[in-house]
């Protein structure tokens, strides 16, 4: 009995990774994309949340989820850029600007969400991947949808632009040093909103999952804090995209500790596995920190570290 | 003296507000674009946002009733501010708080209201202290970075707050909505009088703005953590204790969050209960960069927040508008409240200028 116990308390956890984590993959890689070029975006909550409402209410209303998530992505593009913008102007905190983004994103999505919240939008589709089983736990714990593998895919992608091609290059060296790469002839302020840009559109197809996949319905208490959690998981993975692969999957994993220990009867302790994911990043940060030393692999230009 | 010195000089005094200005002129047009487009009477609407927020004796009653941990939020961001600190997590502090105030009295015997009340205030500043000087001290004794580390910390202790309301500390009657066992009603904390339904939060959190203003302008302590948060290096180089003034500021912020734990647990829930995380904590982040970390500012931008926040029920009872309509307002506020921010450069050159031209005009009277 205990054997099974065990099996299934892991196969949770893997469910609840790959389930609860796919959001974060998209959340953090695209803050990791706008860190790496010197700038931090805590608006990304906002831009969560109102990319799920979008990707839900477009779905709704073509009666096509891939729509939706286009629909998603749009809408954090544009939320981002204006982040990007802002930021760029002289004298302003992008610390601030991203705690007020995410007040003006949450709020819009509630606003404008209001009427969405009773009707059923086509929901993305899964790909059972259990076939080879009978167990139908193991099935729906393999029930796999194709956003996490796009996740995946744009984890590897972005680490070999990064660190292979032109764009990548100039990237870094925008964040990392913006007067050489201003002396080479790019413009850094450009660089910077179109790398806020991007990792706001990914933000918003991280949203579009929750909406039209987990838990898979639009409503207002749909996110808690997974975006602005990105930051602190982009820290975590010492911004290295194939790093915030595994980091978010850890995350989903952590997350899904309480329900895993749950489905096994042991439900002491629930509400502190919540924090989890937090007190890890937290201890790992704890650890690795050193005084009066930035973080390795730390962009130079970024406010947070130095 | 003539009349265009005092034009020159009295532009150079009004300068400054005009990114103020601006920014709410900004968000009138952006608010009223919004509404329209949605086919909103967006006129209508934001007569009521301000009659809503200060248009009757009710509605400032319900203003600066929600002002008031605001003004202690907010200074929980901008004491560290004054030593370059951007703590982020005051919510925490808040949740902690407010729930070391709900379980004192049970915890302590029978003792005249007045003193249990002082040792719910304490508990509730000490535990609040302990949370952000946490963060300090880990920024000072370890370089980890003290925005994420308040964040990170702030969700441990909601989550700590939520295992000790649902499991140890729960009132066994407190059916679908797990809280503490209710304050007794000797020591719920009441309204400042009859006739103005504010609870004493408000007088608290004013006398604490006015006291981390002279804390930060007239005081030796004040002026060494501007030299802090200036260069830390300058700040060694002359012998100051860095360290000992970078978490003290915590402290005293996180204090502050944690007294605004305790007046929403002792004023007006009456127990610790998940009502209490209610979002304080990030309001008090936009009070404070609003505020420019300017302490009695904060007095001012609380109570402008307070207002919106209020006007919130009056808009969804006459207009049919979601709650969110408050959020929005907010968030275009803010946001164009920093974006123009960006003229301040521009305005300190401007007002040097108006400042000199005074000066000639004048000169020329005296000479000519």
């Amino acid at each position: 009995m205990a054997d099974l116990d065990l099996a299934t308390f892991f196969l949770a956890l893997l469910a609840g990774a790959i389930r609860v984590g796919t959001p974060f993959i998209f959340v953090s890689l695209g803050e990791c994309l706008t860190e790496k070029s010197g700038r931090i975006n805590l608006g990304l909550e906002g831009i969560l949340v109102s990319g799920a409402m979008a990707g839900y209410a477009v779905a709704y209303l073509s009666g096509s989820a891939w729509t939706g998530v286009l629909a998603a992505g749009g809408t954090g593009l544009l939320l981002g850029l204006l982040h990007g913008a802002i930021c760029s102007l002289p004298r302003v905190n992008d610390i601030a600007v991203g705690i007020a983004l995410m007040v003006l994103g949450t709020g819009l999505a509630f606003f404008l969400g209001k009427n969405f919240i009773q009707p059923q939008a086509p929901s993305l589709v899964a790909i059972g991947l259990g076939g080879w089983s009978d167990d139908e736990r193991v099935r729906s714990a393999l029930s796999i949808n194709v956003l996490f593998f796009i996740g995946v895919a744009l984890a590897f992608a972005l680490h070999w632009g990064l660190r292979s091609t032109r764009w990548g290059l100039m990237l870094r060296l925008v964040g990392d040093h913006a007067e050489s790469a201003r002396a080479l002839g790019y413009r850094p302020v450009l660089v910077r909103i179109a790398a806020t840009a991007a990792g706001g559109f990914l933000a918003g197809i991280g949203g579009a999952y929750l909406s039209l996949y987990y838990p898979g319905s639009w409503n207002e208490g749909l996110s808690s804090g997974q975006g602005i959690m990105a930051v602190a998981l982009v820290i975590f993975a010492r911004w290295q995209p194939l790093r915030c692969l595994w980091a978010a999957l850890l995350f989903g994993a952590a997350g899904a500790i309480g329900p895993a220990l749950q489905s096994v009867g042991i439900s002491a302790g629930y509400y502190l596995f919540a924090a989890a994911p937090y007190a890890l990043t937290l201890a790992v940060m704890f650890i690795t920190c050193r005084p009066n030393q930035t973080l390795s692999g730390a962009p130079g230009e970024l406010s947070l570290t130095r | 003296m003539n009349s265009r010195t005092n034009l020159y000089r009295a532009g150079a005094l009004l300068l400054p507000g005009l990114p103020t200005l601006l920014a709410a002129l900004t968000t009138f047009v952006l608010f009223m674009l919004f509404l329209l487009l949605q086919g909103k009477p967006a006129w209508q609407a934001c007569q009521l946002v301000v009659q809503g927020a200060f248009g009757s004796a009710f509605a400032w009653e319900n203003t600066l009733q929600r002002a008031a941990p605001l003004m202690l939020t907010a200074l929980c961001v901008a004491l560290p501010a004054r030593a370059g600190l951007i703590i982020i997590g005051g919510e925490g502090a808040l949740v902690l708080g407010g729930l070391a105030a709900a379980v004192t009295p049970l915890w302590l015997p029978a003792m005249p209201v007045s003193v249990l009340l002082l040792c719910m205030a304490l508990s509730a500043m000490v535990v609040g202290g302990f949370w952000i000087g946490l963060n300090g001290w880990m920024r000072q004794k370890r370089g980890l970075n003290e925005t994420i580390g308040s964040l990170l910390l702030s969700y441990v202790a909601i989550a700590i707050f939520n295992q000790l309301v649902e499991g140890p500390l729960r009132d066994p009657a407190s059916l679908n909505k797990p809280s503490t066992i209710a304050l007794d009603d000797s020591v719920m904390i009441g309204p400042i009088s009859d006739a103005f339904q504010v609870h004493w939060g408000l007088v608290v959190g004013v006398i604490a703005c006015i006291l981390a203003q002279v804390l930060v302008r007239n005081s030796v302590t004040g002026f060494s953590l501007q030299v802090v948060g200036g260069n830390v290096r300058t700040a060694r180089m002359i012998g100051l204790p860095v360290d000992r003034l970078v978490i003290l500021t915590c402290v005293l912020g996180g204090a502050c969050a944690g007294l605004a734990g305790m007046f929403e647990v002792a004023a007006v829930q009456g127990s610790a209960n998940a009502a209490i995380i209610a979002g304080y904590g990030a309001s008090g982040i936009l009070v404070a960069f609003a505020a420019r970390q300017n302490p009695l500012a904060i007095i001012v931008c609380a109570i402008l927040l307070g207002g919106i926040e209020a006007s919130g029920s009056l808009l969804q009872r006459r207009l049919g508008l979601p709650n969110a309509t408050t959020l929005i307002l907010e968030g275009i506020l803010f946001t164009s409240l920093l974006a123009w921010e960006a003229l301040s450069p521009r305005i300190v050159a401007w007002r040097l200028r108006l400042n000199e031209r005074a000066l000639q005009t004048q000169g020329a009277l005296q000479h000519g």
